[in-house]
């Protein structure tokens, strides 16, 4: 008979509008302002700098060696090294942008960065009303305290908590037999 | 004052001119006026910004030129100046519903250049996501023709709930719902996360029944089956000669998916049957798509139950400074809109040398003309949908 296969379908459609009063598995929507689905552990969104300690200035992973930066797909970050008095470059950033515009939230420079000094931020409610400053993130919006990594990524952070210890531990072993050396001034205690 | 006058600005006003929606008074052979109309850049059913120049005379086609390069955005250029790692972002803007796959094509022609092994769990978890990715493909394909049908809304709302579910795993594991960027040269990124292949059964476990729920919703609907049926046939030796792949071939009745062909990756430890139509039409090729998801979840079965523990990336792999040997190399897959292939040609250096990509969505195209002739205007939009082509990879 003409016109049964639409019959059949409209069933489903009956099935699936109410079902949705009934069944969880068929009125999948979240009201989202007022509600919000939890992040899982991997999401990533935008990058950010880790750093030690209290000082976000002076606890930075980020020795500017501008891998990152030459990785980069979009190029949509900018380093400048710190110089000291005489000139020559210091292993930290004097600027460190980053354009959130033009960043593909891609983290190659997460994986290719040797100091585990930038991650990959989950936080993802970044409107602004301002096309040019608002998107483009210096040093000191981008620094963020290790426990805040431990706490978006906690089995990522575990893990490069353990190989930045073992580091250290090594290197405080070799250097040992220089008395009197200072311990490790790459990595202030945490 | 124009101070600069672009080179082609005559050929561009042409262009502009032709853009206009116009009734040119042409004399064909039986002295009947033809009317041409410039469909899209941005027609809602298009599948994104895509433009054809269609001729009919009443409401039938009788002429058609796909116009396209409006989402051109240089990517095999910038893959020339970049590194290899750098390259593997770009490919999943390609084709944005298939990420995965595209991350396979390429990550498959860097092994074959630099020579690389991927250890068997990579396989396998390769295995699990580009199959999950052919399945919220297909379904989403599903949604989208039947809202170029004019079913606004209803399937394809249903298909996204059930490609979202998909969308979930890919976030929980790589980070990005579409834009994965998982695999990598020799492996793949990350490791699952605790509880994923439960939430995988979960997700394959539900499919099946969406699946009869949404064959019982259209395959038998009247309305469609008039729409479908006979409409935008592909001769099976067109299809042969125009080096049409995928589901579109497939609906021709040609036998032919790299799966089986190719043997790349593991998939020749899987027992699979290749869906094959006999009309070549635009229902054939809507039932491909069904068919193929359908086997789809059995090969899943399968990779979850055998995926065995071990390391996921070549430990010979260097992040930094990859510099694969001067060569050259073509990697493909069976994508789930076709053959993917992506040829590189390295000299030696950190950046590839030529970088060329064969995508399936723009191979796919060129038969729109053949298929469309002869058909009324409202098929046009079907037969385009059936295709399924996606901008992002036609104009690259």
């Amino acid at each position: 008979m003409w016109g049964q296969g639409i019959i059949k379908g409209l069933r489903v459609t009956a099935r699936n509008f109410f079902g949705s009063y009934f069944h969880k598995s068929r009125l999948v929507t979240v009201e989202y302002p007022e509600q919000k689905r939890p992040t899982p552990e991997n999401n990533r969104n935008f990058p950010f700098l880790v750093y030690d300690g209290d000082d976000p200035e002076k606890g930075l992973r980020c020795v500017a060696c501008k891998i990152c930066e030459k990785e980069c797909p979009p190029q949509c970050i900018y380093i400048v090294p710190e110089k000291d008095e005489r000139g020559r470059p210091r292993k930290h950033p004097h600027l460190f942008d980053i354009d959130i515009s033009v960043c593909m939230s891609c983290q190659i420079c997460v994986e290719v960065c040797p100091f585990d000094a930038i991650k990959m931020d989950q936080e993802y409610e970044l409107s602004r009303s301002n096309r040019f400053e608002g998107l483009l993130l210096h040093k000191r919006d981008l620094a963020k305290p290790n426990a805040y990594y431990r706490q978006i990524h906690p089995t990522e952070a575990s893990l490069v908590d353990a190989e930045l210890e073992q580091a250290r531990q090594q290197q405080a072993a070799k250097e040992k037999p220089a008395a009197g050396a200072t311990a490790g001034p790459g990595q202030p205690p945490q | 004052m124009v101070d600069f006058v672009h080179p082609n600005r005559s050929n561009l006003e042409t262009e502009n001119r032709r853009y206009r929606f116009q009734k040119a008074e042409r004399e064909d052979s039986e002295g009947q006026g033809v009317l041409e109309i410039s469909m899209g850049p941005q027609h809602p059913s298009t599948h994104g910004v895509f433009r054809m120049d269609v001729a009919l005379d009443g409401e039938t086609v009788v002429r058609l030129k796909p116009v396209f390069g409006y989402l051109h955005r240089n990517h095999e250029k910038i893959a020339e100046k970049t590194t290899y790692l750098s390259s593997m972002p770009y490919t999943d803007r390609l084709d944005y519903f298939c990420s995965m796959t595209n991350n396979w094509a390429y990550a498959l022609a860097v092994e074959k250049l630099a020579g690389l092994t991927v250890p068997e769990r990579a396989e396998y978890l390769r295995v699990i996501l580009g199959e999950l990715t052919r399945l919220q493909n297909h379904a989403c394909l599903m949604g989208f023709l039947l809202q170029d049908l004019g079913a606004m809304g209803t399937p394809l709302m249903y298909a996204f709930r059930e490609r979202e579910k998909i969308l979930d795993l890919f976030e929980s594991l790589s980070g990005s719902r579409m834009m994965c960027n998982y695999m990598r040269f020799g492996g793949c990124r990350v490791d699952l996360p605790a509880g994923w292949l439960d939430q995988v059964r979960q997700v394959t476990g539900g499919f099946g029944p969406f699946l009869d729920e949404f064959e019982q919703l259209l395959t038998t609907n009247e309305i469609l089956m008039a729409r479908l049926q006979g409409v935008g046939v592909l001769p099976r030796e067109l299809a042969i000669h125009a080096s049409i792949t995928g589901p579109v071939l497939r609906a021709s009745g040609v036998n032919y998916d790299i799966r089986k062909v190719d043997h790349y990756g593991i998939y020749d430890r899987f027992e699979f049957r290749v869906p094959l139509g006999d009309h070549g039409d635009c229902y054939d090729r809507f039932m491909m798509r069904l068919l193929e998801m359908r086997e789809s979840l059995r090969i899943l079965e399968a990779a979850m139950r055998d995926l065995p523990e071990g390391p996921i990336l070549d430990p010979k792999v260097k992040i930094r400074n990859f510099k694969p040997k001067p060569g050259e190399a073509y990697g493909r897959i069976e994508a789930p809109k076709g053959e993917l292939g992506f040829y590189l040609i390295s000299d030696g250096s950190a950046n590839p040398y030529r970088y060329r990509i064969r995508p399936p969505s723009l191979i796919n195209l060129t038969v729109l003309e053949d298929l469309c002739l002869g058909h009324k205007l409202a098929d046009v939009v079907i037969i385009l949908g059936s295709i399924d082509i996606v901008l992002g990879e036609v104009d690259r």
